[in-house]
C-alpha cells in the first residue's frame, strides 16, 4: 500500500481538486510514496481498543444562547469578490 | 542601539518619563523595518499609516490607564487576519485578500494598547519549517543571512531577533513558534490548545494549531500571553478557564521543581552541541534547587508519522475553501466551474501544500481511512498518555526545541522527510496539546540554540517561572546578532 502510483495521485488530485500535469504525477507518487511508507511504522503498534484521540481537551457540545444576532454586510462581504454582478457573486457555467 | 533592547517594562519607564513618546517607538519600528528589513525580509505588509495614527490616538490615554504592553509595537503573523490589512498567508492564492474583520488575538491587542507594524512572512499555510514555502519571499535568519530562519513562523522570530518589534504573533501547529524561536534566539510559547482564541487564525490543522508570543525576553513573553489568552465565543475550542497573571508567576522560586528529562530527546539526530546545553542547563536548574530525572516517553518516534497523516488530513479538509470564488486569487480562461476550482488551486498552492491536501486526501479516502487516519488518532492517544504518565510525577519536561542549529537555505528543500525530522521534538507536544516553551540556551557555530520546557495542560505558569530562573542566571538572551548594530 506504501507506494503510489501515478495514476492514484491523479485521482486523489482530482478528488482535491487539483490540476495536475503528468510531470507532476509522477513526481508527487514518488514523493507522497515515501511519507507514506515513512507511516507505515504506525503498523507496529498495537492499537486494539485503544480509543482515537481527535480533540485533546474534554469539550463537548459548546453551545451558545439561541439569540440571534446581526451578521456582516453584504456590502462588507462583497468587498473581495472580484467578479459580481447585481449583488451576487459570478462563476462560469456550471453546466457543459 | 535600538530602543528594542529594552524589555516592555523599561520601554514604558521611558514612556513614563516622556524620554520617548508612543509615535517615537511606533516610528522606531518603521526605521528599523527601513534599515534592516532588505537583508532579513521579514514583512510582508506594512501598516505604516494607520499604525501612526493610533499611536498619535493612544498619546492621548492617561498613564493610569494604560496596561504594560500598551503603545508597544508588534508584528503579526500573516495567517492572523487583520481588517483592511492584507493577509495571504504566503500563499499566491490569497494575494490581495483584504479581510473583513479582526481575529480575536487582534481585537484583543488593540485592547491593550499595541500598535500592529505589520504582517510577517511564513512558510505558505504554515507548512513548513524554513519560511522557504512562503510564495513571496525566504526570511533570512538575521544571525547568519544565509541560514533559514525555521517556519513557519520564522519571520515572526527573525523580526524579533533584528530587533524590528519587540514582540510578534505566530502559530504553533507542530513545532512553528518554538523551532523558529530556537532558530532565531528569543523565546517563544505554544499556549495549552484552546488557551487562546483561534478565530481569525487561517486554520491549517484545527486539532493542532495554536496562536502564541514570541518575544526577546520572558516577563515579556507572559505579558504579551496574557493578553491574547482567553475564552471566545466565536471559537466553541476555547477553554473557559481562568486567565492567571503570568508574570505574576515569576517569583525566581523553584525549590523543590520535579524535571523530567526524556531519553528519547536527546537521543539519534541530536547534536552533540545541542545535547551538551541541555545539560548545562539542568546544572543551572539544580543549582537553584530543581531535582531532574530521566524518563522515558515511548511512543515519541511515532509522532512524525502520526503528526503529518492528521496535520495533513485537517489541512485538506480545511483548505478547500480555497476555490477562487468569493476572495482570494481566480484562474483565468477556464470553460466551467470544475476547471475553475482546480485551476485555480492548481495555480494558487504551492507544492508543499499540494502535497499535504494529497496526502490528507488519500489518508481520508475509503480504503485507507482506518489504516492511516484512525490508526494516527489512536497512536495519538498513546502519545498524549505518555505525556500525561510522566506530568502526573514532574512539574516540567525539559529537552532541546530542535535537533540542530538552523540549516543553510536550500539545503533540505528536494527532500520532504529530511526537512520534517527538524520538527521531531515539538510534533508530539501538539498532538498532546500541553503548553511549551523555547528559550535560547546557548550556541554552536555562532548559532542560537533553544531549550524547550513542557507543562502541565493550563500551567503555562510553571514553565514561566522556571524559564525566568533559568534566563536570569544565564545571558544567552542578552545576545544579539550582528547584524542588530549594522555591519
Amino acid at each position: 500500500m506504501a507506494e503510489l502510483t501515478k495514476e492514484e495521485v491523479k485521482h486523489v488530485a482530482h478528488l482535491a481538486r487539483l490540476a495536475i500535469t503528468e510531470e507532476e504525477a509522477e513526481r508527487f507518487a514518488l514523493q507522497l510514496g515515501a511519507i507514506t511508507e515513512f507511516a507505515e511504522q504506525l503498523k507496529e503498534l498495537d492499537t486494539t481498543n485503544v480509543e482515537p484521540t481527535t480533540h485533546v481537551l474534554p469539550l463537548v457540545n459548546v453551545l451558545r444562547e439561541d439569540v440571534a444576532t446581526k451578521g456582516l454586510d453584504r456590502e462588507t462581504m462583497m468587498l473581495n469578490v472580484k467578479e459580481q454582478e447585481a449583488g451576487q457573486v459570478k462563476v462560469p457555467s456550471i453546466m457543459d | 542601539m535600538t530602543l528594542f533592547n529594552r524589555s516592555a517594562k523599561e520601554l514604558q519607564a521611558l514612556v513614563l518619563s516622556k524620554e520617548v513618546s508612543l509615535v517615537d517607538l511606533t516610528n522606531e519600528a518603521f526605521d528599523r523595518v527601513e534599515k534592516l528589513d532588505g537583508e532579513v525580509e521579514a514583512f510582508l505588509a506594512l501598516n505604516k499609516e494607520k499604525a501612526l495614527e493610533e499611536a498619535t490616538e493612544l498619546e492621548r490615554t492617561p498613564f493610569e490607564e494604560r496596561g504594560p504592553l500598551f503603545g508597544l509595537p508588534i508584528g503579526v503573523k500573516d495567517n492572523i487576519v487583520t481588517q483592511g490589512l492584507e493577509t495571504t498567508c504566503a500563499s499566491k492564492i490569497l494575494q490581495g485578500f483584504n479581510p473583513i474583520y479582526d481575529a480575536t488575538v487582534v481585537k484583543k491587542l488593540r485592547e491593550a494598547g499595541m500598535v500592529t507594524i505589520g504582517k510577517l512572512n511564513m512558510d505558505e499555510f504554515a507548512m513548513g519549517s524554513s519560511n522557504e514555502n512562503s510564495a513571496y519571499k525566504t526570511t533570512k535568519n538575521p544571525w547568519s543571512l544565509d541560514r533559514v530562519p525555521g517556519g513557519s513562523s520564522g519571520a515572526s522570530a527573525a523580526a524579533v531577533a533584528a530587533g524590528e518589534v519587540p514582540f510578534s504573533l505566530g502559530s504553533d501547529t507542530g513545532g512553528s513558534i518554538r523551532q523558529p524561536a530556537s532558530y532565531c534566539g528569543v523565546v517563544g510559547m505554544k499556549p495549552t490548545y484552546g488557551r487562546v482564541s483561534r478565530f481569525g487564525l487561517v486554520a491549517f490543522a484545527s486539532s493542532l494549531d495554536q496562536i502564541g508570543p514570541i518575544t526577546r525576553n520572558v516577563e515579556d513573553n507572559a505579558l504579551l500571553l496574557e493578553a491574547i489568552s482567553g475564552v471566545d465565543a466565536n471559537d466553541s475550542t476555547s477553554a473557559n478557564v481562568d486567565v492567571p497573571n503570568f508574570a505574576a508567576a515569576l517569583t525566581g522560586d523553584i525549590k523543590g521543581l520535579r524535571i523530567a528529562v526524556p531519553k528519547e530527546y536527546l537521543g539519534e539526530g541530536v547534536s552533540e552541541a545541542v545535547r551538551q546545553s541541555v545539560m548545562d542547563a539542568l546544572k543551572v536548574l539544580e543549582a537553584q534547587g530543581a531535582t531532574w530525572e530521566e524518563v522515558s516517553l515511548p511512543h515519541s518516534k511515532y509522532a512524525l508519522a502520526t503528526y503529518y497523516i492528521l496535520s495533513s488530513s485537517e489541512a485538506s479538509s480545511n483548505l478547500s475553501r480555497f476555490d477562487g470564488i468569493r476572495y482570494g486569487f481566480r484562474a483565468e480562461n477556464v470553460e466551467n466551474l470544475l476547471d475553475l476550482y482546480k485551476e485555480t488551486r492548481a495555480q494558487g498552492f504551492g507544492d508543499e501544500v499540494k502535497r499535504r491536501i494529497m496526502l490528507g486526501t488519500y489518508s481520508l479516502s475509503a480504503g485507507t481511512y482506518d489504516a492511516y487516519y484512525k490508526k494516527a488518532q489512536q497512536v495519538r492517544t498513546l502519545i498524549k498518555q505518555d505525556f500525561d504518565k510522566v506530568l502526573a510525577d514532574y512539574d516540567v519536561i525539559i529537552g532541546p526545541t530542535a535537533p540542530t542549529p538552523a540549516f543553510k537555505i536550500g539545503e533540505n528543500v528536494e527532500d520532504p522527510l529530511t526537512m520534517y525530522a527538524n520538527d521531531i521534538l515539538t510534533i508530539p507536544i501538539n498532538l498532546a496539546g500541553v503548553p511549551a516553551i523555547s528559550i535560547p540556551c546557548g550556541f554552536e557555530d555562532g548559532l542560537p540554540l533553544g531549550l524547550q520546557i513542557i507543562g502541565n495542560y493550563f500551567d503555562e505558569s510553571t514553565i514561566y517561572r522556571v524559564a525566568h530562573v533559568y534566563e536570569q542566571s544565564t545571558d544567552f538572551h542578552k545576545q544579539t546578532p550582528q547584524i542588530w548594530e549594522g555591519k
